[in-house]
């Protein structure tokens, strides 16, 4: 359903061209949830912005390709790119604080997005819209209240619902529990597990947080410096990392029920996305480091089964 | 005390490093520069005695005798537009300076007492004064000093007319940036040494809102020469002086446009144009500078 | 509904604090003149004899001590009797009467130009933010900005009423123009009308196209931009449905604060045009030194500021959801 080929995603600054995604290529088909991991800056948003084409004005697509549904969607016109919008892909935002715009009631901003793309009357997209709030655990009568009269988490599940009323094939989550509290965050991933089996959605998740991935992925990317460095279906991923990275953010996030074990940390510091370090781009924090990898670029190999991994240690 | 004076420099060095980057700041203070020189060497290279009345040379149109013409009573325009730049910076000045020093006061008072009745009734005060029209209040005040027969001369009591009406705006500014400012950690690590209130405000809160009243200080200049322009045309100036308001309201007393007389009343127009303008971007300049925020405009 | 009319009232109530304080401040600024109030009181050039004299103050009640002044003061004003002009030899809210409302159709019209034409700009331009428009529209309000709008007028007369003599540049109506009915008065008021409201609108015009510019530019790197972005909307429907509507709101507050300055503008505009309102009747009672009638223009002219305020207050309220009532 979705195909990325080798794209290239660099911010223009003051001070030079940030290589936020540096050739990346996966592929995901229809209704399965894929994970996208990764630390904070590691290009995962730059590479969901992408996707959907709300990059910010001094980002550029040096190159690659985006195949959805068999359309290369870099290269449409935002006119026919438009008619793909939210209604085949939508994507909820980080930090729902926002993303709602404040001057407008809840429901109008959500039911404008169907009357967008769809030819119904209003009153039966205020209907949908309202059951669509219940489903997300917001009272019905809330349809008619503003962003400033949500707390936090009704925020971000009514942006769940938003990005689902369209019925979309893809929706792209980024960080969507991150900024919630406890247990607001466990309401809102049931939340979206209960809406993976009714509604047989695809997703890209992406998050820094392993265990979101754990409760809610089929498959999982791995990101390091623009680039994905690991790629497979969760348990094999957890159960057996093969990319020392993802060895050492699987092992940052102990078990409760596993031996005591102190967290190993990742040595080193985050990588500068401006001077990327050469070859490898996680040789510098490497345990397994070899001359190689401060020279030459690993491939992405296939390992066993659906597990790709890009080290030179295979 | 010599290490505070060096950490100043320096700051002040890395603000012009950025400053200079900045195209229209640039162009702002190139044009203020200029006008200053003229303001203070001009009158030295005029041709002519501004005052000099020329009855045969009338209402004469720019020639090689005199570059911008002559006014109703044969007076040299170019003399008269550069003796008016000096008069008209000056009264700028002093006009800002009562104004800023009247305005940073009362914003920074009203601003640190802002729970308090005095805050309340500082905060009061401030919008009243937003809140009336300036030129009424400048002509009233203008006029009530004229009649109180004061020994001032009329230059300075264009001055504290001016003065004292455009103190509001920047009591504004300075009252919100005090606010911020007061509740900030250093404030509390002063007050919790002993540092008295006198203190706070004055050593502690003021310098660190000054880039800030500064660049306030810039864009009031200009509101305080075309104010100085309207006093003057209205008739409440100082004619013992010649300001380019004065010119501007004897080319009109005189029916200038109408004459055609172009060469009487655009050239005092323009200067305040373009003295104001450069003055604006260097203040808008400063403002980019000091607030890294507003850099993306 | 009711909270909000709860919140109408308090702003009404403040505004008519405001006037009276402007009353108050406008009773002691002229009482603050030393030498006889009397003789200030009196037309310059009128010798008078020490009788006279002594019949004026009881007249005007100078005899009595300040705080029953005060007082007959603000009762004389609510009851419309604002003194009596010497220039006029009428009293002077009769004259007043006469002229302010041609000022209020000058400040209305130009005020409603420069507003409209202002957010439509600065909208435009900030959508366009960095191409030749923006900088040219942008450089051209600066420049507006920077001059003595007296001076524009100047201007204009000299390209109306010297050169190009197709429209006219003074008055408010030809006095050699004979109506026969409504419509020709009306047109020629218009007519009249359209220098003296077109310099006022462009000196106006930028502040209100740099606030909307500055803030519709914070406006698109907010995130619900982008979600309507996401949500498929075109350029058009983003900029004047989601950003401009939210840019509004500070746009209306720097309305307010510009009204002050407006009826200043608005002022030496009349004297250039020779439009008849206050501005121009504010020159001849400095000429005139008719302190009566200076008063009264005072206290009148800032208590229409402080209503228009009012309103404009009252439509933030309403636009703005996040106002706690």
């Amino acid at each position: 359903m979705l195909e990325v080929k080798g794209v290239k995603t660099y911010y223009l600054t003051d001070e030079g061209q940030v290589k936020a995604v540096d050739g990346v290529s996966f592929a995901m088909e229809r209704g399965e949830t894929l994970g996208l991991a990764g630390e904070s800056g590691c290009g995962k948003t730059t590479l969901a912005l992408t996707i959907t084409r709300l990059l910010p004005r001094n980002a550029r697509v040096i190159s690659g390709e985006i195949y959805f549904d068999g359309v290369e969607i870099l290269s449409l016109d935002e006119e026919e790119f438009r008619k793909i919008r939210w209604k085949d892909i939508s994507i909820i935002f980080q930090e729902a604080m926002n993303a709602l715009n404040p001057v407008r009631r809840v429901g109008d901003q959500i039911v404008e997005a169907i009357l967008l793309h769809e030819n119904v009357a209003r009153e039966e997209a205020v209907d949908r819209v309202m059951n669509a709030l219940e489903m997300v655990g917001i009272d019905r009568e809330r349809f008619w209240h503003y962003p400033h009269e949500f707390s936090g988490g009704m925020r971000q599940s009514a942006l769940i619902a938003m990005a689902l009323v369209c019925n979309p094939k893809l929706v792209i989550a980024d960080e969507p529990v991150t900024a919630l509290d406890v247990m607001v965050r466990a309401q809102v991933l049931k939340l979206i597990k209960e809406l993976q089996s009714k509604m047989d959605l695809s997703m890209i998740l992406i998050t820094h947080d392993l265990s979101v991935i754990a409760e809610t992925c089929d498959r999982v990317a791995i990101m390091y410096a623009g680039k994905i460095v690991e790629i497979g279906d969760v348990i094999s991923i957890f159960k057996d990392p093969k990319h020392p990275y993802t060895k050492g953010l699987v092992k940052a996030f102990p078990s409760i029920y596993g031996p005591r074990e102190l967290p190993a940390s990742i040595s080193g510091t985050p990588p500068d996305l401006l001077n990327p370090p050469s070859g490898c781009r996680f040789h510098p924090r490497c345990p397994h480091v070899m001359d190689i990898c401060k020279v030459e670029e690993p491939e992405m190999k296939r390992i066993n089964g659906k597990q790709y991994v890009a080290c030179h240690l295979y | 005390m010599g290490m505070r004076w060096h950490l100043y420099k320096k700051r002040l060095k890395s603000t012009w490093n950025v400053y200079k980057r900045n195209k229209k700041g640039m162009v702002g203070l190139t044009i203020t520069l200029i006008f200053i020189f003229i303001a203070i060497f001009g009158p030295y290279i005029t041709p002519y005695d501004p005052k000099k009345i020329d009855k045969t040379a009338m209402w004469e149109p720019p020639s090689f005798k005199h570059w911008l013409g002559t006014d109703n009573l044969g007076r040299d325009i170019l003399s008269q537009l550069l003796y008016g730049t000096r008069i008209s910076l000056l009264v700028g000045l002093f006009a800002t300076l009562i104004s800023m020093a009247l305005g940073t006061l009362i914003g920074l008072l009203a601003g640190y007492y802002a729970e308090s009745l005095l805050g309340e009734l500082l905060e009061r005060v401030i919008d009243f004064f937003l809140v009336i029209p300036y030129l009424p209040l400048m002509i009233v005040f203008a006029t009530v000093m004229r009649e109180m027969e004061i020994k001032l001369p009329l230059f300075w009591i264009v001055i504290i007319a001016i003065g004292i009406t455009g103190w509001s705006g920047t009591a504004r500014v300075v009252r919100s940036q005090t606010l911020s400012v007061k509740e900030r950690q250093f404030i509390e690590r002063a007050r919790s040494i002993g540092a008295g209130d006198f203190d706070i405000v004055f050593r502690h809160i003021l310098p660190n809102i000054l880039p800030l009243v500064f660049a306030e200080a810039v864009l009031t200049i200009g509101g305080s020469i075309i104010a100085e322009a309207a006093l003057s045309f209205i008739g409440l100036g100082d004619p013992t002086h010649i300001s380019w308001g004065m010119m501007l309201n004897y080319a009109f007393t005189y029916a200038a446009p109408l004459r055609g007389a172009y060469w009487f009343f655009i050239p005092p127009g323009l200067a305040i144009l373009i003295l104001v303008l450069g003055m604006t971007l260097t203040g808008y300049a400063l403002d980019e500078v000091l607030n890294p925020r507003l850099r993306e405009r | 509904m009711r909270r909000m009319g709860k919140a109408i009232l308090m702003k009404t109530v403040n505004a008519i604090i405001t006037i009276f304080a402007v009353i108050t401040f406008n009773f002691f600024l002229f009482r603050v003149m030393p030498g006889d109030p009397a003789r200030v009181l009196l037309p310059k050039q009128v010798r008078a004899s020490p009788e006279l004299i002594e019949k004026l103050r009881r007249f005007y009640g100078l005899d009595k001590p300040l705080h029953v002044q005060f007082m007959n003061y603000v009762v004389q004003v609510f009851q419309g009797k604002l003194g009596y002009s010497f220039a006029y030899h009428e009293p002077v809210a009769r004259v007043i009467m006469d002229y302010i409302w041609n000022t209020i159709l000058l400040v209305g019209v130009g005020e409603g130009i420069a507003i409209i034409l202002g957010i439509i700009l600065g909208a435009v331009a900030a959508w366009r933010r960095g191409e030749p428009f923006d900088l040219t529209v942008t450089a051209l309000n600066l420049i507006f900005w920077s001059m003595p709008e007296f001076w524009l007028g100047m201007v204009f007369i000299l390209v109306f009423g010297r050169y190009l003599k197709i429209l006219p540049i003074s008055g408010i109506v030809d006095p050699w123009l004979f109506h026969e009915n409504v419509f020709s008065y009306v047109a020629d008021v218009l007519r009249h009308l359209i220098l003296p409201s077109t310099t006022l609108a462009l000196i106006m015009l930028a502040s209100y196209y740099m606030i909307m510019r500055n803030t519709l530019i914070d406006v698109t790197t907010e995130d619900y931009i982008r979600t309507a972005k996401a949500k498929g909307f075109s350029e058009k429907e983003i900029l004047w449905k989601h950003a401009v509507p939210n840019a509004l709101l500070p746009t209306v507050t720097t309305v307010a604060i510009g009204l002050a300055s407006v009826i200043s503008g608005a002022l030496t505009i009349e004297i250039v045009f020779s439009w008849p309102g206050m501005g121009w009747l504010t020159y001849q009672a400095i000429v005139r030194r008719d302190y009566p009638l200076l008063q009264a223009i005072f206290l009148i002219t800032s208590a229409l500021v402080i209503i228009a305020n009012l309103f404009a207050d009252i439509i933030y309220t309403y636009l703005d959801p996040r106002v706690k009532i």
